[in-house]
């Protein structure tokens, strides 16, 4: 007989060594995957990705502002987590956001000085990133409706919006894209701060995991999203709105989604595509649970993420395969570490003896 | 107006045939309490098994004439063995292992989607063939048969008779799902399983193999909307990312059709039809305005998920356990 039984709670510093270990034994795996899809030595293969993540200061810079931006995403999502509310709409609400920053860098452009439009710019995303990730949470406290679904379909609303007005917009005509927003005047793009135009995004990513941190363990409302992500009925016992609290959660989440649309739109990419958000908004969500919703982890997981990302892109274009490369070695690493979760809160125990005794 | 319909109807049919296979599949694998957000990962991963599978084949002949049996069987069984494993891996991670299905789902659907654009990119290169890119116009063509007195029978041939055998197989389906569903002693306890797993579990249901079957065989039945797509809609030619977001609005779809398989057969065509209703509706010189018509399909979903919910009719409701992992010993 095999049965299964929980786990008293394992010591954080074993539990991460067993997931460091799982994460070895995939890198190793997805090797193997490598060498037999492309009968190249994966050890070349990681000497690649690593060149290609880490080859010079710009391709590092590339990398820690991607993982910044990654990061926001996920530090978005998670007090939505916390409560067990899943919020999957991290892409639209971030389009949202670039979308409003788009559109005060174009409309006002040419009428306000530079850094009374950046503050416009600023809170409008925050704005459309909070109403975008509102809307659902409204329908879900007040009617409870299904919040998974309700923030997926949200995304493509919003992808759709997007693409509406990036023919609207078009620049030059026929040419199917915004193009680069105020390319001369460079009005409503972020200065470049310590003379390193990544560092900016770097550091604000730094700040809102302090925050985060802070807001969810030592302040009355991140008491409030746990008590409700356990139990919502507690929460009502002790005097909690929970209404309320989904609703307001909800901003906070879609305000810095719609804070990271702005810095893509204002601090990196100056244009709007629908393709702008990448996908972040679900890997976020990988990210965040693999951290298990601790804002520090979090670094290190979307560091992983972001490397097989780089990496894979580099091999392709080295090998001339094709781009994805990375997402499947990605897939693979999920796996795994998904996998690993049972082995650390639950235990396998083979009882032998109480089987021959009941045959 | 006939003339319109006669044009617009079939160009609907084959829009709405994938969103049907993934709908269908999607809605048993939500019966028994999966929601399996790898849908979209799974029907690439149909799709390019398919396309592997025939590309060999086509290959191996040599310039021989295909056979019509093994054209059509190759892709087929690679298609549904490639949607199999997706399903398997999601059910040992999220069954056995009890991993949370929105996090499982989501990496499914990245690892899918990277499975085939990276195979649908390097295939030719891999396999070292001297072609310019995947073209199994010979397949292709043993998918779009039709009936060969179809197109003499006029409109009635065009709207009802011009798909491939697929589109059938795909109606036949979800008349199938419907019926098991509702009408079969397995139907009802899949239903239990979805709804109440510890009662399900109580009278003796046996949850985890409920839900791997279900959850494999909607894989299964996902996969074949990836395998109509390349083979029957783009004519067996391969492109990355073509088949875009269908995945995501099969998904939207199970919720359009509040969980009914036999519904889905009109919706999904509806929504076939609204997908491209902007090809249709005299809009002038204004492009813009047709991405919005693209929006529609979603957010009539959306109401629908909102009417429901507001209704709060018990029967159109998501299965009482769905996302959820099931574990005996948390009772």
């Amino acid at each position: 007989m095999v049965h299964i039984v929980k786990r008293k709670e394992m010591p954080l510093p074993r539990a991460f060594a067993i997931r460091a270990g799982i994460i070895a034994l995939a890198l190793v795996m997805c090797g193997i995957v490598t060498m037999f899809m492309t009968g190249l030595n994966p050890i070349d293969v990681y000497a690649t990705m690593f060149k290609g993540s880490f080859g010079s200061s710009r391709k590092i810079w590339i990398l820690l502002q991607e993982i910044a931006l990654l990061l926001c995403v996920s530090l978005a999502l998670t007090p939505a987590f916390r409560m067990k509310f899943w919020n999957l709409g991290g892409e639209g609400q971030v389009l949202a956001g670039a979308l409003a920053a788009a559109a005060c860098m174009i409309c006002l452009g040419n009428s306000m000085p530079g850094a009374a439009l950046i503050a416009v710019m600023f809170l409008a995303s925050i704005a459309a990133g909070a109403l975008w990730a509102a809307i659902p949470a409204f329908f879900k406290a007040k009617f409870n409706t299904n919040e998974t679904l309700f923030t997926l379909m949200m995304n493509y609303v919003a992808t759709q919006l997007v693409a509406y007005y990036t023919i609207v917009w078009e620049n030059p005509k026929g040419s199917g894209t915004i193009g680069i927003i105020n390319q001369k005047t460079q009005n409503g793009w972020l200065p470049i701060v310590g003379g390193n135009k990544y560092l900016l995004i770097v550091i604000v990513a730094v700040l809102l995991a302090v925050f985060m941190y802070v807001y969810l363990n030592y302040s009355k409302q991140g008491y409030e999203i746990s008590v409700v992500g356990e139990s919502p009925s507690t929460a009502r016992y002790v005097g909690i709105k929970v209404s309320r609290v989904i609703v307001r959660t909800l901003i906070v989440s879609g305000a810095i989604c719609g804070l990271t649309g702005f810095l893509l739109v204002s601090g990196s990419a100056h244009t709007l595509t629908t393709a702008l958000a990448g996908g972040r908004g679900f890997t976020a969500v990988m990210v965040a649970w693999l951290a298990k919703f601790n804002p520090f982890i979090m670094f290190g997981s979307s560091f992983l993420l972001e490397f097989m990302e780089s990496g894979g892109r580099e091999i392709s274009t080295i090998y001339g395969l094709n781009q994805s490369f990375g997402n499947i070695l990605t897939g693979i690493i999920l796996f795994f570490i998904i996998g690993t979760d049972f082995f650390l809160t639950y235990k396998v125990v083979f009882s032998k003896k109480e089987g021959k005794e009941n045959a | 107006m006939l003339s319109f319909l006669v044009s617009f109807v079939p160009r609907a049919v084959t829009q709405g045939i994938p969103l049907l296979f993934g709908c269908t599949g999607e809605i048993i694998t939500e019966k028994s309490g999966n929601l399996n957000l790898g849908i979209p990962g799974v029907m690439y991963v149909g799709g390019i098994c398919g396309v592997i599978g025939s590309f060999f084949y086509e290959r191996s002949l040599g310039g021989a004439a295909i056979n019509p049996v093994l054209g059509i069987l190759v892709p087929l069984l690679c298609c549904l063995l490639g949607s199999l494993i997706m399903g398997l891996v999601y059910c040992f991670l999220t069954v056995s292992l009890r991993a949370n299905q929105n996090v499982t789902g989501l990496a499914l659907t990245t690892f899918g989607v990277g499975f085939g654009n990276f195979f649908g990119g390097s295939l030719v290169k891999l396999s070292g063939a001297d072609v310019p890119s995947i073209a199994l116009s010979s397949t292709s063509k043993l998918f779009r048969a039709q009936l060969p007195f179809a197109s003499s029978l006029g409109g009635f041939g065009a709207v009802f008779l011009s798909y491939g055998f697929l589109a059938y197989v795909a109606i036949l389906i979800a008349v199938g799902a419907s019926y098991v569903l509702n009408h079969t002693r397995v139907g009802l306890q899949l239903r239990a399983v979805g709804e109440n797993p510890a009662t399900a579990d109580a009278a003796g249901i046996n949850i985890t193999r409920y839900k791997y079957v279900t959850t494999c065989v909607g894989c299964m039945i996902a996969g074949l909307g990836g395998l109509y797509y390349v083979m029957d809609y783009a004519n067996g030619v391969w492109s990355n990312d073509a088949f875009g977001d269908r995945g995501w609005l099969a998904i939207a779809l199970v919720i359009f059709t509040i969980w009914r398989p036999a519904l889905s057969i009109p919706a999904s065509i509806l929504f076939g039809g609204l997908y491209i209703l902007n090809l249709y509706i005299p809009i002038g010189k204004d492009l813009a305005v047709k991405e919005l018509y693209k929006m529609l399909p979603y957010v009539v979903t959306i109401v629908v998920l909102v009417f429901s919910s507001l209704r709060n009719k018990r029967e159109n409701q998501p299965p009482e356990s769905l996302g959820l992992p099931y574990f005996r010993e948390n009772r």
